[in-house]
This record gives C-alpha cells, structure tokens and sequence, in this order.
C-alpha cells in the first residue's frame, strides 16, 4: 500500500530476475571458502578450552616439526599495536582488543578464543599439528552475564578498560580495571513529575540470552602475502573496505598494499564485518610463502564470532487514563562480551524510539563478560529493547482494556517527534505500519479455540547513510557495466541496477552489475544498517545521472549543436529541433563522438529517515509441555519506496523468522565453568521451514524524503518486533506473562506452574 | 595415515575416478579432489543440510557419508541438475520466485527438493516443510522457498501432461 500517490516508474517495483541468480541455482557462485589457488595450503587454529585464563606456556616446536607443515603464528608474531583507537568506518576500535581478539595475547577471555594456528599440505594435516601445540593455563573464574560482572567483586576481564561516562557512585570505575567499558545517559522532560501524574504505571525487569546470526557460511580467508609485499585476500565480507583496513592495521601495512576481493557471501547479518581470519592467514602466508585458505568449523563460528548480546533490562511506563504515555523509564545492561563494544548505545536509542513520549530517561551500560565479542546483528540492541518496552505497553493497554494497536497509534512517534536521545523525525511511517496491522485480514479474524492467542508489537530502526562509490561504463551495444563496491548479501547488486536503470529509462536487464574489488572502485561502507538499497542505490543514481549529462554532450557533437539544445528524455536525447537518438543509438555512435562514456556516482549521507515495522502474530501453546506454536504471521513495515517487493518481502519474511527464532529457541548454553555447550546447529536451535507458517508482508511505502526514489533501508527493522509480539501472543493464550528470552517449553512450563499454584 | 584408494563411482551420469584418503569425506572429496564447489559445507555434522547430494536417488548429507563409500554408486549434485545450459523446474522456480538471498544453502535445498519430488510429484505444504525441515535457511524465513517447490512441483506436473 502506498500513501501518496506514486510517481509511475518503468523498473522500480518490478521484479526482474536477480543478475547473480542463474550461478547461485546451479552451484557456480563462488563463495569465499571455494577458492582453489596454485600451491594453496590449509590452516586450521588452536582455540581456548576454557572460558577465562593465563596462558602460561605456549610451545608450537612439536607442531612446527610434523612433516607437511609449512607455518605456524601465535599473537607473538604481529606487530605490536600500542594504546591506540582506529576509525574503522564502523565507529572507532581499540586495535589491542581487536588483535588480542584476533590470536590471544597472554589471556583467553572465552571458549574458544583463538589461540595460534598453523597452514599445512592438507587441512587433517593442520588440524594433526593443532593437536601438537603445547599449551598451559592458569585457569581463572569466568564471568558470565552483565550484572554479576558488574560487581566490583567480578572477575575483571581486561586490565586497561575503564568505565567510559563514569559517575561517582555508579556502577563501573573510572581509575581502576572493570568490566563497565560505558555508560549511556539521556533525559528529557521531568520524569518524577510523569510518574506522579500517571494514571497507571508498569515495571517490569527482562532477561535475554545471547543469541547468534546463524549466517550458514562460516567465516573463511584466503590470503597471497606476495614477494613484493602485497597482500590479496579473497573472501566473504559485509565489506572489503574495512576488512582491508583492519587487516592492514593489524598487520601494521599500508592499507593500499592490502587487496580485498569479495566472494559470494553466504549471509552475514551484521557478523561478517569484523575482522578474525585474513590476518592470521596474511601471516601465514608471509612465513611460509604460499596462499593460505583458513576457514573456520561451525563449532568455531558458533564459539567464538558473532553473537549479539544477551541483556538485562528494567522498563518503567507511565500513561494517563486514555492511554497516552506520560513517563518512561529504562535500564539497561548489555553484555560486550571480551571486549567492550555491545550494541548499548543504539539499544537505548531505540527502546523508546517508536513513540512520542514527554517525560523519559535512559541509562545503559556496556559489559565485559567471559563470551565471545559481540558483533551486530540486525539491528544491533533493538529487538533486545523492543522485547521490553513493547510487552509493557501491552500490560498497560490490558489495564486499560485499549485496543493493542490503538495505544500504539495514540502514542506514535510522527514527523517532528523528538527521540529520547535527541534527534527529530524527518517523514516516518509509524502509524501507518500500526494501521496496515489493525486494517489486515489477519487482524480482523476471529482466532477461536482453546490456548490461542494473538499478539502485536512493532519495532525500529535507524537505517545509516554513509559512502558508497558505483561506476558504469557504457558499452557500444548500449548496455551497462556497473562496477560497486558492496558485497550482495540478498539482492543488492539487482536492487542498485535498477535504480540505475530506472534513471537513463533503460531495462535493468541491459544494466550488468559487478560486486569488485578494493583496487577496483572507490571506498564503499559495509552492507550493512540496511544502507545498500538507499545509498549504494543514490551513488548509482549519481553515475546514471553522470552518464546521462556526458551522452547529452555526445548529441550535441552529434547533431552539431550546443548542449543546451539537447535534452536527455526518457532513455533517448532529444534535440530542440525534433530529433532525437535512443540510448542505443547514441552508445553505438560513441567512438566516433569522442570515445567511451564512463559515469561515477559517490553518497555520503550520514542518516536515512528510519525505519518501522509492525508484526502481528497467531499462536498456540501446548499447555502439557510449554512448546509455542506459530499458526500465522503478517509482518507490515515501511519501506520507503519498495525497488525489488520480492526482496522486500524476502528480507521481512527472514528477519521475522530470526525473530521467531530468538523469541522461541535460540540460546547459548554456558555451564557453570563457561562452556559453550551447545556449539552445533542441532543443539543452537534456528528455526527450520517445518517450525514456522507463511510469513505475509505488507510492503507500506511512505517515501523517504533524503532518497531521490524514496527508499527506506529494510533489512533490519523485521527482527525487532517477533519476540514482544509472541509474548504478548502468549500473554493472550494462557494469561502469563513472559519477561525472558528464549521462551522456551520449560520455561513457559515454569510459569504455567506457577500460574497454577 | 592410512593409503589412498582408488574409488570408482558415477557422478551426474559420468564414470569418475578418485583417490581417496579413507578419512576423508564425500564432501571433501567433491569439493577439494574434483573440485566440485558447487555443494556447500555449512556445518561438517549433518545438522544443515546445505551439502545435500543425491546417492543412488537418496539425500545424503555428503559431510556424513566417507568418500569410499561413494564406490559402485550414482552421485548426483548441483552441478548436475540443469540439463545443459537450460535450468530444470526446481532451479527456474527458485530463481524466478526469489527462494533465495545469499544463496548459500541453495544446492542443498535444490537437491533436496528433487529428491522429493521424484518421489512425491505433488507434496502438500506440510510435505514439503517436512521434508525440507533438515534443511537450513538463516535469509528467507522459508517463505518463498516452500512456495518454490510447489512452483516447482505444478511445473513438472505440467510438463507430464503434454
């Protein structure tokens, strides 16, 4: 649904068949692990068998000596990387926590912390030699989750981390080692005043467990240190401009001698930006002068990348007696993992994002723990908050006996609403996601039967900006090779060549899009913060338009005129006289009217509008064993203008679904010495087609006014709402209220006992 | 170590010969002896489903099945489901119905759609979620991917009947 009238376009909101599609359903695609290079050997790594601990003793000689081995690095052969922060293009990172991240200094803050690893003949060979490391440790109590570790009686990870935003009293310090690496803080109005004057008020307190992006492609590296002193890596990357970066301050090189080349990329979700392998490989590489492909096990993927926080929060609402919110108020503590750098700030930005709220104050902490580094996953800290906030306000328009959906229409954040932490909405579609949920058949049912329930919840994102570079080259045939620089994770490369096509009036079929390398188009932020489509889509519109002011220039020789004469109209020129050349005409004549054509585009705005969703969800919950089922889901978000609507619909379907999965399932189980227990895809439950329903999406378009066709990002606002919108779905069908996350059988089962006491 | 054997099997219709470790799997031996990186490795325990090829007419998962067990057998896999340069139904389906995002575990699925659909030509939705439930996706949520095999199977139940 759309709600302004449409400008009528030729290719956006068609559905072209996707130009990488043909490799990717016959097995050619090459991903980053299926690279086979002329003398390549394999690696494999030696990682922490303990969650927490000294390293004592670390001898690789019995290793290093196994016939067929050709290389063996500890941290002891990098660079040293000194007290200093780096811009990463994702905010700036401590470069000895990244390193000691990398391959362990003389700590091991996890299970499964990278240790040392060798390249050899054959991958058994690498992993026979891992086996001969030797390797002592003093082994120290771990500490697992973010308000044990912020006791000053905690285990301290990290020596050199103090507490960011410090105030006197509070938790964290600000001259001695703890695990608060920050502090988060904002307010606006007068809280106490809300409170005082609010009709009914709501406090809850939120467990979530830390969850993983599941992306089925582990992480992989293959790395060429050539004899010349430049380093290629081939591999799978949400962005090769900072994977080479980071590469190249770890291994303290000139960034321009590191060459990037993506690979297909088999799914990220926010996990594949950081850097672990192509180092480690570079190294190896460098020692023993040969190609290195180093690729991790799923064991590994699962015990030492990704996950995304678990997290302890207590929301506070207050609302008047028709429901409007008058004060609200947030704790929240999200674990880092080794290193600090969860997602806290945006976690906070966004738990009370989606509303219009007078009176509110936020406070959030960011805390080391014995897990591994968080990275982001789909909206970094979010789902976490949405999970909060959004079963509260369902208590509160219970209370009120409100409509789910009218309390959140009363309260919706609008055009000129102030966020929490500051900044006004431009143009949003709030409301209008809420709307498309209560006007949907799937609102409007009747849902009978015994133990159902019907719940709703919606959820936000930001959606970044930041720089993107596109260059197209015009072919004689009137086709387009359009070179970009980011990797396509579910679409992209269609998605851009559209918005280019749709801009010189030609089919998206005659556009040829290529994902390249680092030397071979400018810098490119990640794939990430649903910021392709919009931005890497603007730069391509930029190169189109480029194209477009060179061919008038063209016919202009051509008709032997001056450029103000010519007009470029719907894919063709056109002259003040009447004449007028199709795109193809004009490209054939080319050479003869002063050689190739070649357009560039640049974007490099910091914000898009931001992004909203509202989902809708039918269950059932076995009252004998605590297991949810999912009987229907409708997913409604506002996505600007929709380029491609099946991979719009693709990217709420998915997100919805790793919603689901966090909300029911997923979990990771550490036992009391800080074992990851359940290191498998059989024992880290992900959602399987058989657990989940048809997902509908309803694609709300209301236009983004910072993108010339209105885009709004996508991929990242559909994971927010599952969790809250099945609690309250449960809430609905047995009358408990959940408050922890995953809620799995036994502990829905707990509750349902207790509700029977 | 143990010697290499020589192990004699069919791979999508073709006699083929390889040397194989007894350790290694069928798996590695596809992707790391022929070559053949069109079957993925998602997990190296069976528990994704991405590196599904068919044995005799079956699903394997080929990281659970060694490499001389492919001795005396038919192999099928992604690289030979396409005849010739034209997609079969599963492929156009998946294709045209964006029943996939980073495509991944893509062959996995493909493979395993054929195999049931030789033996189940019209599947009903709760069918095929079975049958695929070993089967991972981490992008779609499964959504375009179940409405790909039915495509599919309505396709193929077209072309009978000509």
């Amino acid at each position: 649904m759309s709600t302004v009238e449409k400008p009528s376009y030729k290719v956006i909101g068609t559905r072209p068949i996707r130009h990488d599609g043909v490799d990717k359903v016959t097995g050619r695609a090459k991903y980053g692990a299926d690279i086979r290079l002329t003398g390549m050997l394999w690696a494999a790594m030696l990682r922490s068998p303990h969650a927490h601990a000294k390293i004592t003793r670390l001898d690789t000689s019995k290793a290093k000596a196994l016939p067929g081995v050709r290389a063996v690095v500890t941290s002891k052969d990098f660079p040293d990387q000194g007290d200093r922060l780096v811009e990463l293009g994702e905010g700036s990172v401590n470069m000895k926590h990244l390193a000691a991240n990398v391959l362990a200094h003389d700590k091991v803050l996890y299970h499964g912390h990278a240790i040392a690893a060798v390249a050899a003949d054959s991958i058994h060979i690498a992993q026979q030699a891992v086996e001969l490391i030797e390797i002592e440790y003093e082994v120290l109590p771990p500490v697992q989750d973010a308000l044990s570790a912020m006791k000053p009686e905690s285990p301290v990870l990290n020596t050199d981390v103090r507490t960011k935003g410090y105030v006197a009293g509070g938790p964290g310090s600000a001259d001695q080692p703890t695990n608060v690496a920050s502090r988060i803080y904002f307010e606006q109005g007068d809280i106490k005043k809300g409170f005082a004057d609010a009709a009914v008020v709501v406090e809850r307190e939120f467990h979530t467990a830390t969850v993983h992006q599941g992306y089925i492609e582990p992480h992989n590296a293959t790395v060429l240190w050539n004899a010349d002193g430049k380093v290629t890596v081939w591999m799978s990357t949400q962005g090769t401009f900072t994977a080479r970066q980071q590469t190249a301050e770890l291994l303290r090189i000139p960034v321009s001698d590191v060459k990037v080349v993506p690979m297909e990329i088999g799914g990220g979700f926010g996990g594949k930006i950081s850097v672990y392998l192509p180092p480690v490989a570079a190294m190896l590489s460098k020692l023993s002068g040969r190609p290195v492909q180093l690729v991790m096990d799923r064991a590994a993927v699962l015990l030492a990348t990704g996950p995304t926080p678990g997290s302890y929060i207590r929301v506070k609402v207050g609302t008047d007696k028709s429901g409007r919110i008058i004060a609200a108020d947030a704790y929240l503590a999200y674990e880092a993992g080794a290193y600090p750098g969860s997602p806290i700030g945006p976690g906070c930005m966004c738990i009370f994002s989606c509303y219009d709220i007078p009176n509110a104050r936020v406070e959030g902490y960011d805390v080391c723990v014995n897990k591994p580094r968080t990275n982001a996953y789909r909206a970094p800290g979010s789902t976490n908050a949405a999970f909060a906030m959004e079963t509260v306000l369902d208590e509160i328009a219970k209370q009120l006996k409100l409509d789910p959906a009218e309390i959140r229409l009363l309260n919706a954040a609008k055009e000129g609403t102030r966020r929490v932490d500051g900044p006004k909405y431009s143009r949003i579609g709030m409301a209008e996601t809420v709307e498309a949920i209560r006007d949907s058949a799937h609102y409007q049912s009747p849902l009978p039967g015994p133990n159902r329930g019907r719940g709703i919840a919606t959820g936000f994102w930001f959606n970044v900006g930041l720089k993107s570079s596109v260059t197209a080259t015009l072919n004689l045939d009137g086709k387009v090779s359009l070179l970009e620089g980011s990797t396509d994770i579910g679409g992209t490369r269609t998605s851009i060549a559209m918005q280019f096509a749709e801009t010189l009036g030609i089919p998206c079929e005659d556009v040829h899009p290529s994902v390249v390398d680092t030397d071979s188009i400018g810098y490119t932020d990640v794939t990430g913060g649903s910021r392709t489509t919009f931005s890497t889509g603007i730069a391509a519109v930029n190169a189109a338009n480029d194209i477009k002011q060179q061919l008038i220039e063209r016919a202009a020789i051509h008709w032997q005129t001056t450029p103000d004469k010519v007009q470029y109209i719907d894919g063709g020129v056109t002259c003040s006289d009447g004449q007028r050349l199709t795109f193809k005409e004009l490209a054939a004549e080319l050479h003869e009217l002063g050689g190739p054509v070649i357009g560039q585009g640049t974007s490099g705005k910091e914000a898009q509008g931001g992004a909203f969703g509202t989902h809708c969800v039918d269950v059932e919950v076995d009252p004998e064993t605590g297991k949810v089922q999912i009987l229907r889901y409708t997913a409604a978000q506002d996505c600007g203008t929709a380029i491609h609507p099946s991979y719009v619909e693709g990217q709420i379907q998915g997100g919805a679904v790793q919603g689901i999965g966090w909300a029911l399932n997923e979990e990771f189980w550490y036992d009391p010495k800080g074992l990851l227990r359940n290191a498998t895809f059989l024992d880290y439950r992900m959602p399987t087609c058989y657990d989940v329903p048809m997902i509908d999406a309803i694609i709300v378009e209301v236009p983004d006014p910072s993108h010339p066709y209105g885009v709004r990002g996508v991929g990242e606002v559909p994971i927010c709402p599952p969790p809250a919108a099945i609690a309250n779905a449960i809430a609905n069908a047995v009358g408990v209220q959940m408050t922890t996350l995953p809620m799995s059988p036994p502990k829905i089962m707990a509750e349902l006992l207790k509700q029977k006491k | 170590m143990a010697k290499k054997r020589i192990v004699s099997t069919t791979i999508n219709g073709d006699a083929v010969e390889f040397l194989c470790e007894p350790r290694q799997t069928l798996l590695e031996i596809l992707r790391d002896v022929l070559e053949m990186t069109g079957t993925k490795e998602g997990c190296g325990n069976g528990n994704c489903g991405s590196c599904t090829v068919l044995m005799n007419g079956k699903p394997v998962t080929s990281c659970l099945v060694l490499g001389v067990e492919a001795e005396g057998v038919e192999l099928r896999t992604i690289e030979g489901v396409a005849r010739g340069s034209e997609l079969d139904e599963v492929q156009q389906a998946f294709l045209e119905g964006a029943a996939l995002q980073c495509g991944i575990c893509t062959p996995g699925f493909i493979m395993q759609t054929e195999a049931l659909l030789a033996c189940n030509p019209t599947p009903t939705e709760e069918e095929i979620r079975f049958h695929l439930a070993g089967n991972l996706c981490r992008c779609t949520g499964y959504d375009k991917i179940v409405r790909a095999v039915q495509c599919a199977a309505e396709r193929r139940a077209g072309a009978c009947h000509k």
